[in-house]
């Protein structure tokens, strides 16, 4: 009795999580997958096999494929200069003898943790075209006309673009900083004594020694684009503004599942977000060497 | 080293250096400012603008300050002329707090199951735990919603708290946390007759103190900001969450910008007092996925 008490403790301990994932999460992936090869609409209505057909759909849906395109266009936006404006105020903010670095690191990093919802409030504010921030405190004085951010669909991703260099450069500092601390002084000081000049030694000491924390940066940066949701939903409407210029797939799944009732072919771009990411991840691992044998 | 590497140079190159140096830390400060302001102003103008009447947030020329300040958009946030505000801050309270607590409760058995103990088949179970952390969460929300439908938890907190208080993310920080707790420590307590519980109870939890707070805060954090899965399955505005029914008030009413922006503020408050009050901790542990990855 003792002893089988004694094997069965440590299961026990571990159970919550097992069971709880059983139920929300294994269970709900597989209908997932199986609600995507039928066509089911609304509530209680009879689900018909269709095999692929939602796949092959999704592929020749051209309002999937305008937010398939709108969340690379930020994921490119986020690459491009979210990661680069991150690694600059990263070594900025880990100069020698900085005045007010805790203060500064702190600050930059304060949007991160303030609501999505609330975020998009503000940004409402400051892209509103007669009435908003950008246009009346930024564009103005440098004598710039005033754009139609939310308006014009040439200009609403590089607006959202703007909303998430505001959000996540300063995580995004951090994440770099903590490998900057991890790279020794020493290294650096001996290609400097070694004659190398300041941008030699970031280019080539630096930058090729951050390379685990660029690989994680720059696969999140990808990942969080498939899952923005709430600040363009807020900004542009859930339906993605004038011609789906701000439509991003979390949004599309949204609308499909919850506004169409369309919960079949919702599950299937759920599915498909899911595939996407996960080759994301399998990328990042793969660069980052995990599968190496050693 | 460095100071002794300086002195060898000639004095009119130490002396360009200096002078280098000291345009480029101004420029650095420079940069730093410009950024503070672009990234505070934002705030600002939220706060300052809960106090404005509607007309004047529309208005020509813009200011920061309210021109006729009021507190006209709290009044009416409070009294519930259109959404059940308070009603819906205390929602949001109710269900983070849940959810958080719940959270430590199973990540910590969990984390410590993982850490503590020997059995078959554990290094599979820990590499599904592992793997659930790359799933996206959109992949289960429409099955998820339909379970929530089936089993009558559509609106209720329930829906919110108990699924969200399975999180793989948590099991994990607490189980490397964890793996710290010295084993003489556990063995000797297991000597003196402690049963299982009461080692992981009186020895396990509270040394896993610091890591339990971190968990609490980044999993309030996550609970209070929560838009896209209480917006599925939160129907009734008096069962709404903040972040949802701030939406619908923007939906709705684009004129009550004023209360839109007063209430938006409100719901910072708490993130701003525990960012305070943990900013060291915050900080600190906020890249610990980045480091392990």
């Amino acid at each position: 009795m003792a002893k089988w008490r004694r094997r069965i403790t440590p299961y026990l301990f571990i159970s919550p999580f097992f069971i709880g994932y059983t139920i929300f999460f294994l269970y709900p992936v597989l209908r997932a997958i199986y609600l995507s090869l039928f066509q089911q609409v609304g509530i209680g209505s009879e689900p018909k096999f269709v095999g692929l057909n939602n796949y092959f759909n999704l592929l020749t849906d051209s309002t999937f494929l305008k937010a398939l395109l709108n969340t690379t266009y930020y994921a490119a936006g986020s690459i491009f200069l979210i990661a680069p404006l991150a690694l600059v105020l990263a070594l900025v903010l880990t100069t020698r003898n900085l005045y007010g670095r805790e203060f500064f690191r702190l600050f930059f990093f304060s949007p991160n943790i303030t609501a999505g919802v609330v975020v998009g409030i503000i940004f409402t504010l400051v892209f509103s075209a007669e009435y908003g921030l950008l246009n009346n405190y930024i564009l103005k004085p440098f004598g710039l006309p005033a754009i139609r951010w939310l308006q014009d669909p040439a200009w609403v991703m590089p607006a959202i673009i703007i909303l998430g260099i505001w959000r996540f450069t300063g995580i995004n500092a951090l994440y770099f900083m903590s490998g900057l601390q991890n790279i020794p002084a020493e290294i650096r000081e001996a290609a400097s004594i070694d004659g190398a000049n300041r941008w030699q030694v970031f280019r080539f000491v630096t930058l090729p020694l951050l390379r685990p924390i660029t690989v994680f940066v720059l696969t999140f940066a990808i990942i969080g684009s498939y899952n923005l949701f709430a600040e363009p939903s807020i900004l542009v409407g859930v339906q993605g503004g004038p011609n789906n210029a701000g439509l991003f797939m979390t949004m599309y799944l949204y609308l499909n599942g919850f506004r169409f009732m369309k919960f079949s072919y919702a599950a299937t771009i759920g599915v498909a977000l899911a595939v996407i990411v996960l080759l994301l991840t399998l990328i990042q691992l793969r660069l980052l060497g995990v599968f190496r044998e050693d | 080293m460095t100071s002794f590497l300086q002195e060898q140079k000639r004095p009119t190159a130490q002396r360009s250096f200096h002078w280098q140096r000291g345009v480029e830390r101004t420029l650095i400060y420079v940069g730093l400012a410009i950024g503070a302001v672009l990234v505070g102003a934002p705030f600002v103008y939220m706060f300052t603008g809960s106090f404005k009447l509607n007309a004047d947030i529309f208005s020509y020329p813009l200011t920061f300050i309210p021109r006729h300040p009021t507190l006209d958009n709290y009044v009416r946030l409070f009294n519930g002329s259109e959404i059940p505000y308070l009603r819906q801050f205390a929602n949001s309270l109710f269900v983070a707090i849940s959810q958080t607590l719940l959270t430590l409760f199973v990540a910590s058995t969990v984390g410590w199951g993982f850490a503590k103990y020997e059995f078959a088949g554990k290094r599979v179970l820990f590499l599904i735990l592992l793997a659930t952390l790359t799933f996206p969460f959109q992949l289960v929300l429409v099955p998820l919603f339909l379970m929530m439908v089936s089993i009558r938890w559509l609106d209720t907190y329930w829906a919110i708290i108990i699924p969200g208080a399975i999180s793989a993310f948590g099991c994990f920080f607490m189980r490397q946390s964890m793996l710290a707790a010295p084993d003489d420590l556990v063995d000797a307590a297991r000597i003196d007759g402690a049963s299982d519980w009461g080692i992981f109870w009186r020895i396990g939890l509270p040394l896993a103190r610091g890591a339990l707070s971190v968990l609490a805060v980044l999993v309030f954090l996550g609970s209070w900001n929560d838009y896209l899965w209480p917006l599925v399955v939160l129907r009734t505005a008096e069962m709404f969450t903040y972040p949802v029914g701030l939406a619908t008030l923007v939906g709705l009413y684009k004129v009550e910008y004023g209360m839109i922006l007063a209430g938006a503020f409100l719901a910072t408050l708490p993130i701003l007092v525990i960012f305070i009050a943990g900013r060291n901790m915050l900080l600190d542990n906020l890249t610990i996925g980045a480091i392990k990855g």
